[in-house]
């Protein structure tokens, strides 16, 4: 059978180079990077170079670049520790209401501190109006966190907008770039935010490795206490074969942007006119244009996205309805509703997100195993006889 | 794989598909909110299920508790159908996930309000559909609002984050206990 994987914002395949470059430090180089013997400075020299390789991906000084272990953790990093940082200046926080789980529930345990929290909405298109940020911005506000993009909907955010008018408050601003970095150019002098989320397991890096942006001069607290590892804002053993693979999966991205956006592009857009043609009630999620190249979802109305995901999975075909976390959850995904869908439609969230061994065949291979799909989950689907029922009266 | 082989089997062949247009009984059960509906149609003849026909919205495993309940409940006596239970149900299909027991174990209910329905049209009364009312916890999903984790049973403690939830006196939101006040709408939850 067909394999065909397009849950990038799942988790992208390992590039083999990036492998191979992790291999010694799992072997040889096993050398605690502390350690002031040949051994330890071998993998010292490992990280570093890493350090360089992801700071000049999204144009930063290596000095900005923190390691971290996934992006729920360089998230709860971000918003914790810079909101704690300000804590006796300031103390309300500002969110987009689409953010990832790992910053509005850091947002709520600092509630708990006596933070507090303004959520702003989302259009249609599930885009943040700049305005309605300046709208939520007080003199007490200490941060602003929104995403650069959408990993459930694909929607870019105008960032650079907002950061703009966080400045000129003197405020600081987070972006969680997770599903952006390595797919999308970022810059982060251009964005001009103040700290940025990012991990290796979107651009093909390895899992359980990840980075925070700091520009310097920020103030953050440290997020696990102990030795003076990364400057001492977040001690603990490094975890040198995964920043390695980091490193190694920013320059290949560095180099292969271009190629990859262009080409995925094309398939995805393919994607986004014919499936809806094949299915009918099937409607795109995010913004038409201002989206990740790689990134198209949908909802598929009077049916339900796991039914959908069990049975592509039989032919082989990889998906995610929902984000990761929100398919397991039970709970209809708050990105969706934030945008105005209701309850019925959300469920039938469907995302395809291509990876870079993507072809033309694939997407046919899709295309033609789909409609069959929905058309037996429909047949069994209460509403959809409604639909019909009320479509012939 | 998250489900048995058994699960799988009445996911991807559910038996007994469908709408009876004639039926003698029909029940409907869920709401989008929890993400599954179930209606069940019956034909009795005999005091027994002559036919029984289902449509779901849902995810795998609704789709196979409503495949499994007509099959269990098909030719046997109204007295036997009712004694169909949600949890039977899930044993027979050789158990559910956890945090799928709450949600879309709602096959047997579902059959249960068919039959209900045809013994009030028997008994002639004047049959209103019930409105269809969401559950209390409709609101939150049925899940721990700290968490996301799903809620099993009685929501009052949830086992993955272990936050100890009540019901806000004031809103009715699920809401930590060990708090003050209530994180929806800042009710006071201190109580004698």
């Amino acid at each position: 059978m067909r394999n065909v994987y397009l849950d990038h914002i799942a988790a992208t395949p390992l590039h083999p180079l990036v492998l191979e470059a992790m291999l010694p430090y799992l072997k040889e180089n096993f050398g605690n990077p502390q350690s002031l013997h040949s051994a330890g400075q071998k993998a010292l020299v490992g990280i570093e170079e890493a350090r360089e390789k992801v700071a000049s991906l999204i144009h930063a000084d290596p000095a900005e670049i923190l390691f971290t272990s996934c992006a729920s953790e360089s998230n709860n990093f971000a918003v914790k520790g810079l909101a704690l940082a300000q804590r006796e200046k300031k103390n309300h926080l500002v969110l987009s209401a689409v953010e990832h789980q790992s910053v509005l529930h850091s947002a709520k345990n600092l509630e708990k501190l006596g933070f507090k929290t303004t959520l702003v909405p989302v259009d249609k298109y599930g885009l943040i109006d700049p305005e309605d940020v300046r709208k939520a911005l007080t003199k007490e506000t200490a941060l602003v966190s929104v995403m650069l993009a959408s990993s459930e909907v694909g929607t870019i955010e105008p960032v650079r907008e907002i950061a703009l008018l966080c400045r000129g408050q003197n405020v600081l601003i987070h972006t969680d770039a997770v599903a952006a970095v390595g797919s999308i150019p970022v810059d982060v002098k251009e964005l001009g935010v103040d700290v940025l989320s990012l991990a290796a397991d979107q651009f093909y890096g390895p899992k359980g490795s990840a980075a925070l942006f700091l520009r310097k001069g920020t103030r953050i607290i440290p997020f696990i206490d102990g030795g003076i590892q990364e400057g001492g804002r977040r001690a603990g053993t490094e975890n040198v074969a995964g920043i390695v693979g980091l490193g190694r999966a920013a320059e290949i991205a560095r180099e292969e942007l271009q190629k990859r956006m262009g080409k995925l592009r094309l398939l995805r857009d393919r994607l986004m006119t014919e499936l809806p043609q094949k299915v009918d009630h099937t409607f795109l999620t995010g913004h038409p244009e201002k989206r990740l190249p790689h990134h198209a979802s949908f909802a598929v109305e009077f049916i339900e996205g796991e039914g959908m995901l069990l049975f592509l999975d039989m032919k082989g075909i990889s998906v995610s309805s929902g984000s990761a976390c929100t398919s397991r959850a039970l709970k209809a995904s708050h990105v969706l509703l934030a945008m105005g869908l209701d309850h019925a439609l959300a469920q039938g969230s469907l995302v395809f997100s291509l990876i870079e061994e993507t072809s033309g065949a694939d997407i046919d291979y899709l295309l033609g195993e789909f409609p069959p799909i929905i058309d037996r989950l429909r047949k069994m689907s209460p509403l959809y006889t409604k639909y019909l029922e009320e479509k012939g009266k | 794989m998250m489900y048995s082989d058994k699960v799988m089997d009445h996911f991807q062949n559910p038996r007994n598909v469908g709408v009876i247009k004639d039926a003698d009984g029909v029940g409907e059960v869920g709401n989008p909110v929890c993400g599954d509906m179930m209606a069940f149609y019956i034909k009795v003849k005999d005091n027994r299920l002559a036919d029984i026909k289902f449509q779901t919205f849902g995810c795998g495993a609704a789709i196979a508790v409503s495949s499994m309940v007509s099959e269990m409940a098909m030719g046997k006596t109204l007295q036997e159908a009712k004694q169909i239970t949600n949890e039977t149900v899930a044993e027979e299909l050789g158990g559910l996930p956890k945090n799928k027991l709450h949600c879309s174990n709602l096959g047997a209910d579902a059959l249960h309000k068919a039959i209900e329905d045809f013994e009030n049209k028997q008994k002639g009364k004047e049959v209103k559909p019930a409105p269809q009312v969401a559950p209390a916890h409709a609101e939150e999903g049925c899940c721990c609002p700290y968490c996301e984790g799903a809620l099993e049973d009685l929501e009052d403690y949830c086992t993955k984050c272990q936050v100890e939830l009540e019901e806000c006196p004031e809103c009715g939101k699920l809401t930590n206990k060990a708090d003050e006040k209530c994180s929806h709408c800042g009710a006071s939850l201190a109580t004698v």
